[in-house]
């Protein structure tokens, strides 16, 4: 059989198993299915002898073809999603920094939360939004939403779908334009910072949908960042944090807490240790963590099995290539 | 007027974005208050361009019949239904429940998504091959990220749970990144703050022109 | 339609991770759409938040914002190769301003303020500051100045001032290498993201 054949034969069977899989969930009589404890712990086990034969191999100077590495992550990623193992999970200083911060507004303090970010950074920054938004409609703080990414304010819609649906916010009757306002996306990077510094309404005439900034009642006597009580910023990249910090907190004085991509929270702890950031959540890590504090379990703790066992993976790919490349050395010495 | 214009310009903008953080007063609040509105006309144009430049490289392709055409074809094709639809649907274009909406949903959130989580793959594969601790400064490196990478995930306090409290792998990792780190990225900070400011200086004055290209 | 949606969705994330194999047509095609339809995206999103919203329905009461609007069309003759030196006016307009505003932001938020906070007392007037605080603001004034110091490139590195960049570089290293180990929670995070969307959304394989 040619290797054009084979190819299209399991795409085949690719698309057949799919097929066969969804028909299954949409008439029901496949419902998804868990690992108990003990199975969990023998995947784990027969994952752990995998990376000991590639261990193996690569010691005798056969190094695994990339695309067994592929596999190997899409493994070890995707089996987690079946296990149930309980995790303990300690909060870091800055998420707790975050927290005590939100938590100590007062109801009904104005809250500017950014969306700068887009769909590829949503498993690490959507979590984070839920849960802020989450917690602060149940806390009665009025939120004022904007994006510097022309996604972000459909991200916010998504997250905001979810918040409303809370039963407990449902009992509270939120309305929209007096409890929360989405004022959508400006194009300008920092400059629209800048001027919202002087004034709000010449970078958003008008909110999401087309009103007027007038005729939102949450924004009548906002004028600039003097009349927020606290920001919350959620970035994937430029514009975002840093950019935020440059122009609203250090020039017009605004209170910020920040969650960053795990990409970009590095760059951003100078500015958390100078005081510029009131805590700071860094990657689906930070999501979770916040996630705890709050109470509102969500994606992020769901996912960190997965993340644990990605982690994991990659030290052991690097170990593996180490001791590989020692053991060969010495052989080369001898 | 090739040159000479676009000098002059950059030299008047510039002086008066730095001028008005020293007198956020009349005339410069309000000059301020003009540029930054026509950055952000100016930013949608120029993104525009791109867009159409995109087409522009398209059409070429189709037309001179190179290879991959059909595939620039499929360009023009998806960017036309995204734009019919987003103009077509008005103001509100990307409310819950109109077209616009449900191509973000399930065409781009789906492919830009992918695109860029395939990453971990080539991650994971760089990390088997490429990753070694050849002296001092690769070991730091490597042990940083070992660290790091087990700190902060659950598993790094399952790992360590031997240890007394506070003296465990997630506390490692927020004192690695808290100091060290910190450290390290704030003279990276300071060294492309001083670069950035020094060449600032030089292109409001009309030293650095190469953004201006040849005659 | 919402089983059309899922299916759409699948066959190109599939699409996309189709290239992990090898670069093939079924990638060839979803990456065409992509790059279409993210066009089309920031087409439509700058026009009604930033032209229509912004510019047309704010002229009346700010006539200069045709200003902007008058750069903006001088920047789309770039696409007329005669007459696209004229590009440069609106060019030099935003390096100007980047300039300008690049200029105070970093010399204010990156540089002093970054210097002014590495700069601390170890202790505070009635000595409450903890050994933990204190040794990681000295961690941090020798990290920065080493680091500094290896930045420097206008004095050989030798001697004294050697070793000081020699320090600095592996507080440099130590930094790369938390921030790649982030990276590979960051990549591995939008990983799961996606599996997350296979197995839970599409399949519907998880309890």
């Amino acid at each position: 059989m040619s290797t054009r054949m084979k190819e299209l034969l399991t795409v085949a069977v690719i698309a057949v198993v799919s097929v066969i899989l969804y028909l299954g969930k949409v008439q029901g009589w496949m419902t998804g299915f868990s690992f108990s404890p003990t199975v969990s712990y023998i995947v784990i086990a027969i994952i752990t002898l995998a990376l000991l034969y590639i261990l193996y191999r690569t010691i005798q100077g056969k190094l695994v073809d990339r695309r067994t590495v592929f596999v190997f992550v899409a493994v070890g990623v995707s089996l987690p999603f079946f296990m149930s193992i309980s995790q303990k999970m300690p909060i870091s200083p800055e998420v707790q920094q975050l927290y005590e911060a939100v938590a100590e507004l007062p109801p009904g303090s104005k809250v500017l939360v950014s969306f700068d970010y887009d769909p590829p950074s949503a498993p690490e920054l959507q979590p984070m939004a839920q849960a802020f938004l989450q917690y602060a409609m149940r806390h009665d703080l009025k939120l004022i939403i904007m994006g510097l990414w022309p996604q972000g304010p459909q991200q916010a819609n998504m997250a905001l779908e979810v918040a409303l649906a809370d039963p407990e916010i449902v009992a509270k009757n939120l309305e929209y334009g007096v409890d929360y306002v989405n004022m959508g996306f400006q194009v300008g990077n920092e400059f629209v910072i800048q001027r919202m510094g002087s004034d709000f309404k010449s970078m958003f005439p008008t909110d999401y949908s087309g009103h007027p900034y007038e005729e939102l009642p949450l924004l009548k006597n906002i004028r600039n960042f003097s009349n927020i009580d606290f920001s919350f910023n959620l970035s994937a990249g430029y514009p975002g944090t840093q950019e935020w910090v440059q122009v609203a907190v250090d020039r017009y004085g605004l209170k910020m807490g920040a969650g960053n991509t795990a990409v970009q929270a590095p760059m951003i702890y100078p500015f958390l240790n100078a005081g510029q950031l009131n805590g700071l959540l860094g990657g689906m890590n930070g999501a979770a963590e916040f996630e705890r504090t709050v109470g509102l379990l969500g994606k992020g703790t769901r996912f960190m099995l997965s993340q644990s066992f990605a982690h994991v993976i990659v030290i052991a790919f690097i170990l593996i290539g180490n001791v590989a490349f020692f053991l060969g050395d010495r052989k080369k010495n001898q | 007027m090739r040159r000479e214009v676009p000098l002059f310009i950059t030299l008047i903008v510039g002086v008066v974005f730095v001028l008005q953080y020293f007198i956020p007063h009349y005339p410069f609040n309000r000059m301020n208050g003009w540029f930054s509105d026509w950055f952000s006309i100016v930013a949608a144009f120029a993104i525009w361009l791109g867009a159409l430049n995109l087409l522009k490289i398209s059409f070429m392709k189709i037309i001179n019949r190179k290879s991959d055409w059909f595939y620039a074809l499929v360009i023009i094709l998806s960017f036309g239904l995204m734009v019919t639809v987003g103009f077509a649907g008005g103001e509100a274009y990307r409310e819950p429940g109109t077209v616009f909406s449900w191509l973000y949903d399930h065409v781009y959130t789906p492919l830009s998504a992918t695109m860029f989580a395939i990453l971990a793959f080539f991650v994971a594969s760089a990390s088997y091959r490429a990753f070694r601790a050849r002296n001092l400064e690769a070991s730091l490196l490597l042990g940083a990220a070992f660290f790091v990478m087990l700190g902060r995930v659950p598993i790094g306090d399952w790992l360590t749970s031997f240890l007394p409290e506070g003296y465990r792998l997630p506390q490692l990792a927020t004192w690695i990144m808290n100091f060290p780190q910190t450290a390290g990225q704030r003279a990276i900070m300071i060294g492309i703050a001083l670069g950035l400011v020094s060449t600032s200086l030089r292109i409001i004055l009309g030293i650095e022109r190469s953004h201006l290209g040849s005659e | 339609m919402d089983h059309f949606a899922v299916w759409i969705a699948a066959f190109l994330t599939m699409g996309i991770v189709s290239f992990l194999y090898k670069d093939n047509p079924w990638y060839k095609l979803s990456e065409a759409i992509f790059v279409g339809i993210s066009a089309g995206y920031w087409f439509i999103a700058l026009f009604w938040d930033s032209i229509y919203s912004k510019f047309w329905l704010g002229k009346e009461a700010d006539p200069f914002l045709w200003v902007g609007v008058f750069l903006g069309v001088l920047m789309l003759l770039r696409l007329i190769p005669k007459i696209g030196w004229i590009s440069r006016w609106p060019l030099a307009f935003i390096v100007g301003c980047t300039s300008g505003l690049y200029l105070i932001n970093f010399l204010a938020s990156n540089l002093m303020r970054q210097v002014q906070a590495t700069i601390q007392p170890l202790f505070g007037p009635d000595f409450g500051a903890s050994l933990y605080a204190a040794v990681g603001s000295i961690v941090i004034v020798v990290g920065t100045f080493s680091g500094l110091v290896y930045f420097f490139f206008s004095k050989e590195h030798k001697g004294a001032f050697g070793a000081t960049a020699k320090l600095g570089i592996w507080f440099i290293m130590i930094t790369f290498g938390a921030s790649f180990g982030y990276t590979v929670m960051s990549r591995m995070s939008l990983l799961i993201g996606r599996i997350d969307f296979l197995l839970t959304d599409w399949l519907g394989l998880i309890r």
